[in-house]
């Protein structure tokens, strides 16, 4: 049915719109941006902050833009020295009681605060609040929780709960002694945190940020007795060129590679590998649970989710993929295959990966991904963001350095590798090899865009030699909770699905660069635009089939023996376990 | 493979242990609403009318069994002034500060009972004998100054006798051990 036609004057701007508009909406619609800062369009309506009023001629009083629907013959305007002054005193007390310490904050220079505060007019604080005292959480290995920072916009309360079905977060107590945090105010891996880190992405200021690891990282580039290895993550390369100014969607792969060079690394090698490898452990692991189940089989590279099912879903348990994570699966050849390969002692080898994730910290200090001695096999997991302040601090820029290759042998990847960041990319590399597994014939086919999955949750039938495979891809926990019940209320058969914990996959991941100047966190068009190269990569790459890449087949013949051997399963397999407290789904 | 990962069997009988089964019965009751969040203050109320206070084991547990997360239990828990998060003294002191009881004088009662106790407004002492609250009448104005010990109504305090009658309740519990 079509909605009734409003209309309305926005500043003296006649206009029609649907009923249920928001002044907000049809301001942006005439091309009006009005001042926000608790407003994400993607979550439900706070309007708690009060920055985004407008003079709506018949109230008598300001209204917030975000909440309020347009009404017939309403007359609206926007902008007049009395808002923009109402506006800049609101900002104001939302300052009065910040800390003065934006020079020394992660966030200077990209803090939403710091900017609105410039562009409403804050030269002067002119009031002196009282401050607020809370002590810093700091006890995660992936998540920092600062209170003091925070301006209880709930941003992260509506991200956790609504995109990503978690909410761990909640407003404790009331007025001024309000805090953010977990139930109890537990310490955050003590709650049912998944450490996906979204709440880093959408905080405006730095209430949230990551565990920083960038002083151990520095500190092992100085010692000459450590071998310093380095990989990074599919989306990396994707992303890392917007902390330097180049456009979003701009590959960055060769300039990353040299820049890690500068800074010391030893070897640079590419978590690419590690994703070939998954694919051929999980295609063979896929194989035998298509004659012993139990199926569905459930993807397990972002480490968000496998916390998500520990907590949230712990009957899945049997159901996700007993494959490492690429990243660890790389990080135990480090220290095995490649350390024996160049004659050095595993204990001289300080792995660090650069992930566009929180999550990834946690999965590598996870006790199952230690050596027989309880080293971990990954010394170090550094965000995207970590990485471009180190580059930073050492003073390069990215543009004008010119390409380098990773080192092999982990370094040397196939297209199915590249699309791990995006989401839908391990199901469509996954399907690329499983559909040889299965026929025994070379694929003929290898875009499956079906599975490519933009919105957040998809479902899809694909002919694999005699088998109708029915396959789902969720990204965003609160989608993957649709295909998740329909597995756990055994409503709906699938063979394999993919979860990744973040919107967008790892492209959307809590350790990337915030957004650019125009963008923001959670854009589809940020989104695209990083998910555009990796399939740009893979669509020119000559090895696109991770069982073509001729690095992997030597490691099967030379080291593992063969994809499933009791080696492979060693080095490369995991296990899991129900955590406790248990989340609510 | 075949062993069952699941805890939910665990967390349940947990949770229904650390409330009793005449909690259990009123979230099965409310478990037939078209809402059961929406009853999650009442079954606050009548969890701390059981136990005299909120404990985050409580939160949790009323959590599990509501299916409501846990971070929202806890949030509406410590938002409403009425639910205590710790628990009572042996003795809650209603001091009341309404009109009457303050022009005569309760607010040198109140400093009083501070310094005697150690504490401030909404806390125990540290020896959990008496917990300290503001009321706002007590509905005995001809009596002012007024303050309820327990079930106790003291009329026309002074701050000298603070200490008597504070006394008097902590002789009681010393003649209880004595016995």
């Amino acid at each position: 049915m079509k909605k009734k036609q409003i209309n309305l004057t926005i500043d003296e701007t006649p206009l029609t719109v649907s009923e249920g508009t928001t002044i907000m909406e049809a301001a942006g619609s005439l091309g009006i941006h009005i001042p926000r800062l608790c407003y994400h369009p993607d979550l439900s309506l706070a309007g708690s902050c009060r920055v985004c009023i407008v003079d709506v001629a018949e109230m008598g009083h300001y209204m917030t833009a975000c909440s309020v629907q347009v009404w017939e013959g309403m007359v609206v305007q926007t902008n007049s020295p009395a808002i923009r002054q109402a506006r800049r005193d609101i900002v104001e007390l939302i300052l009065d009681n910040h800390p003065k310490d934006c020079q020394t904050c992660e966030r200077d220079g990209n803090c939403e605060l710091q900017n609105l505060a410039y562009s409403m007019g804050v030269r002067n604080r002119y009031f002196e609040g009282e401050r607020k005292e809370f002590p810093i959480e700091s006890s995660s290995v992936s998540v920092v929780r600062d209170p003091n920072k925070c301006i209880l916009c709930g941003r992260c309360v509506r991200v956790c709960d609504e995109i990503q079905g978690v909410c761990n977060l909640s407003q404790h107590g009331r007025g001024f002694t309000t805090v953010v945090g977990p139930a109890h105010l537990a310490d955050m891996d003590d709650s049912v945190c998944i450490q996906c880190g979204q709440c880093i992405n959408v905080c405006p200021t730095a209430a949230f940020l990551e565990k920083p690891r960038t002083n151990d990282v520095w500190r092992a580039l100085a010692d000459p007795e450590m071998h310093v290895v380095v990989q990074t993550a599919p989306s990396i390369r994707a992303a890392i060129g917007e902390g330097f100014g180049m456009a979003p969607g701009t590959a960055a792969t060769g300039q990353m590679i040299t820049a890690l060079r500068r800074l010391g690394f030893d070897a640079v090698f590419d978590t690419n590998f590690g994703a070939d490898l998954t694919i051929v452990e999980e295609a063979h692991e896929f194989l035998t649970r298509l004659k012993e189940g139990p199926l569905p089989m459930i993807t397990s590279c972002s480490p968000g989710w496998i916390s998500f099912m520990e907590r949230f879903y712990p009957e899945l348990i049997p159901h996700a993929s007993t494959c490492r994570s690429p990243m660890t699966m790389l990080s135990v050849l480090a220290k095995t295959y490649y350390a024996e390969r160049r004659g050095i002692s595993p204990e001289k080898i300080y792995m660090v990966a650069v992930m566009p994730c929180v999550a990834k910290k946690f999965e590598a200090a996870r006790p199952e991904h230690r050596d027989a001695q309880g080293r971990p096999y990954t010394d170090a997991v550094l965000t995207t963001r970590e990485l471009i302040w180190m580059v930073k601090c050492y003073g390069l820029g990215l543009a004008g350095l010119p390409a380098g290759e990773f080192d092999s042998p982990l370094g040397l990847s196939s297209g199915s590798g590249d699309i791990f960041g995006s989401t839908g990319g391990v199901m469509e590399a996954t399907l690329r090899a499983a559909s040889e597994l299965v026929t025994g014939e070379p694929a003929t086919r290898l875009d499956y865009t079906e599975v490519r999955n933009v919105e957040g949750l998809r479902e899809a039938y694909v002919a694999i030699g005699p088998h109708n495979i029915h396959v789902g891809v969720a990204n965003g926990l609160e989608n993957a909770k649709t295909l998740l019940d329909k597995v756990a209320r055994r409503e709906e058969e699938f063979h394999v699905i993919e979860v990744m914990a973040c919107p967008g996959g790892c492209i959307g991941g809590g350790g990337q660069p915030y957004p650019p100047e125009g963008m923001r966190i959670l854009d589809p068009e940020l989104l695209r635009l990083r998910a555009s190269v990796l399939y740009e990569i893979d669509r020119n790459k000559k090895l696109r089939k991770s069982y073509e890449n001729p690095a992997i087949s030597e490691l099967y013949d030379t080291y593992l023996g063969g994809p499933g051997t009791a080696k492979a399963h060693e080095l490369l397999h995991t296990h899991y376990h129900a955590r406790l407290p248990r989340g609510i789904r | 493979m075949s062993a069952s990962t699941d805890n939910w069997t665990e967390v349940e009988t947990t949770s229904r242990e650390v409330l009793g089964p005449d909690i259990v019965a009123l979230v099965e009751q409310c478990q037939k609403d078209p809402y059961p969040a929406g009853r999650l203050i009442h079954v606050l109320h009548e969890v701390q009318a059981k136990f005299g206070y909120l404990a985050p084991a409580h939160l949790d547990a009323v959590a599990q069994l509501l299916q409501v997360p846990a971070a929202k239990v806890a949030g509406v828990a410590s938002f409403y002034h009425y639910f205590r998060l710790s628990p009572p003294g042996r003795w809650t002191i209603s001091l009341c500060l309404g009109t009457a009881c303050y022009v005569k004088g309760a607010d040198q009662i109140a400093q009083k009972l501070c310094d005697q106790l150690g504490i401030t407004f909404g806390e125990t002492s540290p020896d959990g004998m008496f917990t300290l609250e503001a009321a706002r009448c007590l509905g005995a104005c001809g009596l002012a100054p007024v303050m309820m010990v327990g079930d106790d109504m003291h009329a026309q305090v002074t701050p000298d006798r603070v200490p008597i009658i504070l006394d008097e309740y902590l002789r009681r519990v010393r003649e209880e051990k004595g016995a």
